[in-house]
C-alpha cells in the first residue's frame, strides 16, 4: 500500500480549475496524477471533469490532455497506443507511453459502453477510470445506467405514484471482467492510498484495465459540499460501495466491511434520496437495503470472502 | 520503373496506402469498402507494412481512434461508407477542427432507408460541410493517384486537414482495372513520413479539445475556413510534383472538349466517364458538347469551372444524390453559388440520376446532352430540376 510521504509534492491537476466545491472528480484526477510512472497522456470524454478543467485558453492538466468527444474516450485512447506502437516500429518513437482515460458514469455506463467494450476486447495497453458520480451531473443531473435505484434526477424525479429511479445501477466491473481483461477494481476517494495503489497497479498491466472510482457529488447528490469524502466514506461503509479487484480473473476484497452500517446512514445525508423517507416510500428504502445486502454477498463470494 | 497492376477501385486504394508509410488503419468493414480493409490486412498479416492496423467495433470509434492516432503525430488513414460516414459523422468535424490530417477512402454508397448497398453519392454529400478536403475520382487509377496525393495535401503544414477520396461504390470499388502503380521506392520518396507541427508529445504537455464558448470557438472555425481557403497551393504544388514524377496531371477539375463547346455535363465521379464517351461519339456527329469534372469538390473549384464555362450556352448538373426540400441538388447549389458570385447567368438545369445504384446509361446522358443543346439554342428550360432514370 502507498504512503502519504512516497507521493510527488507536485500536482500535475492544478489548482483552478472550476469544478465545483467538494467535487469528487477533481479529487480523483489530483490522486490519479500522483500516481504516474511516466510519460503519460490523458484523455477525457466529455463531462464535468472535461468541461471544469480545460476552458479555453486555460488547462488545469500538466501533462497532455485530449478531448475529442462523449461516447469515445476509450476509442482515443486505443488510437493513440496503436500510433505509438507504430512509430516505435519505425524507430520514430522510443518511449513508453501511460495512456489514461477518464469517463464519467454516463460516458461510461451509457454512450461509451460500446467504445469501451471494443478497446477492452482489442487489449490496448490504457487505464480507463470511470469517475462515477451515478447521473449525468454535468448536463444538470439526469439519470444515467448508474443512478442508483430510487435516486431522484431530473430524469427520474421524486413523483407521487414513481419515487425516483425505479431500476438498479448496472455491474459495470462485471462487465469490464468478462472481457478477461488482466485488472479491473473498484475504490472510493475515501480511502486514497488504496486508489492511488490501484492507479499504480492498473498502470503496470500489460493491456487493457479498468478503475470503477465512487466519485461523491454535493450539487447531484445534494449534500453539503465539506461532506464529499465522508460520503464517500459512507458508501462503503454501509456495503453500498463494495471495494474489491479482480486481478487475472480473481476477485479480491480490498475493504472488508465487518459491521456494515445501515443503508440508512448513506441514504439520509444526501438530498437525492430524501422523498424515500416518507412512510409510503419506505419499501424502496427496504429494496435498496436488499440489493445491497445480495450485491455484498455476490461480491464476497466471488472474493472468497463468504 | 512503373507498372500495371489489376486492381479493383478498393484494391488500388488499399495498395496505395500499403506504400504511403501509413502508421496507423483504424477501420470497420462496410460494404462496399470491405475489399480496402480484407486487402491492407493482408498486407498487414504478411508483414508487408509497419501499420497498427486497430479493428474497430464501429466506425464512431474507427474515426475516433483515427483522431487519437493524428494528434500523436502519426500517419492515418481509414475508409468507409455510406452509414459508416453517417456514424462518423460527429467525428468528421472533430477530425477537421482539431486539424487532423487524416486520409479516408469514402466508397460512396447511398443512405438507408431503405438499405442498399449500391452506389450514389447521398453519404459524402450528407457530410460535405464536415470541413474536410474532398476529391471524387472517375476509375481506379485516379483512386490509387489521389490517395499518395491525399497524404501529401493534408499534412502540409499550411494545410493539416483531413481528406476524403470519394470513389462509386461497386462501379469502380468492385470493378477490375489496369492501375499504373509506383514502385515502392518512388512512392515512399514522394510521400516520406509525416512532419507534424504539433502533437500530444507527453514530454511536452499541450491541452487538446478544450472548451472554446462564445469568446473563442469563432476564431477557431474560422481559422479552419482560412486553412481550407489556403489549400488550393498546395493542391496544386503536390499535382504538379506528382505530375512530374508520373506524367499523369491531376488539378481541380478535368475537362473534356471544353474549349468550344455550347453545351456541357458536370457531374461527380464514374459518371464523368461515362458523359465524356458519350460526348466523343456526338461530337463525332458534330455535336459541340463537353463534360466537366470536379476532382476536388471542397474546397469548390469555383476559379476553375467558372473558366471551363467561360464559353458555354447550357449546362446540365448531375447531381446522383438528392437535397430533399431543397431547390436543387448539392452540386448543382454549389454551381449555382460559385456562377452567382461571379455575377455569370448561365442556362443550367440540374438532374438527379443514379440513386440507390440506379443505372445511367449512355443513352441517358445523350438524352442530357440532347436536351442542354436545346436549351443553348433556344435558351428556354423546360424542367430546372429532372430526375432521370426513376420510374413516375
Amino acid at each position: 500500500m502507498v504512503r502519504l510521504k512516497d507521493l510527488p509534492a507536485e500536482d500535475l491537476f492544478t489548482s483552478g480549475h472550476r469544478l465545483c466545491a467538494g467535487c469528487g472528480a477533481g479529487i480523483i484526477a489530483r490522486m490519479t496524477m500522483k500516481a504516474l510512472r511516466g510519460p503519460t497522456i490523458v484523455v477525457n470524454a466529455t463531462g464535468c471533469l472535461e468541461v471544469a478543467s480545460t476552458i479555453y485558453p486555460y488547462t488545469a492538466w500538466k501533462v497532455s490532455w485530449v478531448h475529442v468527444a462523449f461516447e469515445n474516450a476509450a476509442s482515443v485512447a486505443a488510437g493513440i497506443e496503436a500510433a505509438y506502437k507504430a512509430m516505435m516500429r519505425r524507430n520514430a518513437w522510443d518511449k513508453k507511453v501511460d495512456i489514461i482515460a477518464f469517463g464519467g458514469d454516463g460516458g461510461t455506463f451509457d454512450i461509451g459502453l460500446q467504445a469501451l467494450s471494443g478497446a477492452l476486447e482489442r487489449g490496448h495497453d490504457f487505464l480507463y477510470i470511470c469517475y462515477d458520480n451515478e447521473a449525468y451531473m454535468n448536463t444538470g443531473i439526469q439519470r444515467s445506467g448508474a443512478t442508483p435505484h430510487g435516486a431522484a434526477t431530473t430524469t427520474s424525479p421524486a413523483g407521487t405514484k414513481i419515487p425516483g429511479k425505479p431500476e438498479f445501477k448496472k455491474d459495470l466491473i462485471g462487465i469490464c471482467a468478462a472481457h478477461g481483461i488482466e485488472y479491473a477494481a473498484t475504490a472510493s476517494p475515501a480511502y486514497w492510498n488504496d486508489y492511488i495503489t490501484k492507479v499504480r497497479k492498473a498502470l503496470e498491466v500489460d493491456g487493457p484495465a479498468v478503475i470503477h472510482v465512487f466519485s461523491p457529488c454535493p450539487v447531484g447528490m445534494r449534500f453539503d459540499s465539506a461532506k464529499s469524502i465522508e460520503v464517500a466514506r459512507l458508501a462503503v461503509q454501509t456495503r453500498y460501495w463494495p471495494v474489491y479487484e479482480v486481478e487475472k480473473g480473481k476477485y479480491k476484497l480490498n475493504i472488508k466491511v465487518p459491521k456494515p452500517k445501515p443503508v440508512t446512514e448513506f441514504l439520509k445525508v444526501q438530498g437525492r434520496f430524501r422523498h424515500l423517507f416518507q412512510p409510503q416510500f419506505k419499501h424502496v428504502i427496504d429494496e435498496i437495503q436488499q440489493y445491497v445486502d445480495e450485491n455484498w454477498k455476490r461480491i464476497t463470494e466471488l472474493c472468497g470472502e463468504a | 520503373m512503373s507498372k500495371v497492376l489489376g486492381l479493383t477501385g478498393d484494391g488500388a486504394v488499399a495498395y496505395a496506402v500499403k506504400q504511403c508509410n501509413v502508421d496507423v488503419v483504424a477501420a470497420y468493414p462496410i460494404t462496399p469498402q470491405t475489399l480496402i480493409v480484407e486487402e491492407f490486412s493482408e498486407y498487414v498479416h504478411n508483414g508487408e507494412v509497419h501499420t497498427e492496423f486497430v479493428c474497430v467495433e464501429s466506425e464512431h470509434s474507427a474515426m475516433s481512434a483515427c483522431i487519437g492516432a493524428s494528434l500523436t503525430g502519426a500517419r492515418v488513414f481509414t475508409a468507409t461508407a455510406s452509414q459508416g460516414l453517417a456514424l462518423m459523422h460527429e467525428m468528421l468535424y472533430i477530425a477537421s477542427t482539431l486539424r487532423c490530417p487524416i486520409v479516408m477512402g469514402v466508397v460512396n454508397r447511398t443512405l438507408s432507408a431503405p438499405i442498399n448497398i449500391h452506389c450514389d453519392h447521398s453519404d459524402m454529400m450528407g457530410s460535405r460541410d464536415c470541413g474536410w478536403i474532398q476529391v471524387f475520382v472517375e476509375n481506379a487509377q485516379e483512386a490509387y493517384d489521389w490517395v499518395i496525393q491525399a497524404f501529401r495535401i493534408a499534412e502540409d503544414p499550411d494545410v493539416l486537414l483531413p481528406v476524403a477520396v470519394n470513389l462509386d461504390g461497386f462501379i469502380l470499388s468492385h470493378s477490375l482495372e489496369g492501375v499504373r502503380v509506383l514502385d515502392d521506392e518512388e512512392a515512399e520518396k514522394f510521400v516520406s513520413t509525416r512532419k507534424p507541427v504539433l502533437t500530444i508529445d507527453p514530454d511536452k504537455p499541450i491541452t487538446v479539445g478544450a472548451i472554446c464558448f462564445t469568446d473563442f470557438y469563432f476564431e477557431t472555425k474560422r481559422q479552419h475556413v482560412d486553412a481550407m481557403d489556403n489549400s488550393p497551393k498546395t493542391i496544386s504544388k503536390v499535382n504538379d510534383e506528382f505530375a512530374e514524377l508520373t506524367g499523369r496531371r491531376y488539378g481541380f477539375i478535368d475537362t473534356y472538349e471544353m474549349e468550344d463547346a455550347e453545351a456541357a455535363i458536370i457531374c461527380l465521379g464514374s459518371t464523368a466517364g461515362t458523359a465524356m464517351a458519350v460526348a466523343k461519339s456526338m461530337r463525332a456527329k458534330g455535336k459541340k458538347v463537353g463534360v466537366i469534372k470536379p476532382w476536388v469538390y471542397r474546397p469548390f473549384p469555383t476559379e476553375q469551372i467558372i473558366k471551363a464555362v467561360e464559353n458555354l450556352k447550357a449546362l446540365a448538373v448531375l447531381d446522383r444524390a438528392c437535397s430533399v426540400g431543397a431547390p436543387y441538388g448539392p452540386l448543382c447549389s454549389d454551381v449555382i453559388a460559385a456562377l452567382y458570385r461571379e455575377g455569370i447567368k448561365l442556362n443550367l438545369f440540374n438532374v438527379i440520376y443514379g440513386l440507390g445504384g440506379r443505372d445511367i446509361r449512355p443513352t441517358d446522358i445523350e438524352a442530357i446532352f440532347n436536351e442542354a443543346l436545346e436549351v443553348a439554342k433556344t435558351g428556354v428550360i423546360k424542367e430546372p430540376l429532372k430526375f432521370v432514370g426513376v420510374r413516375e
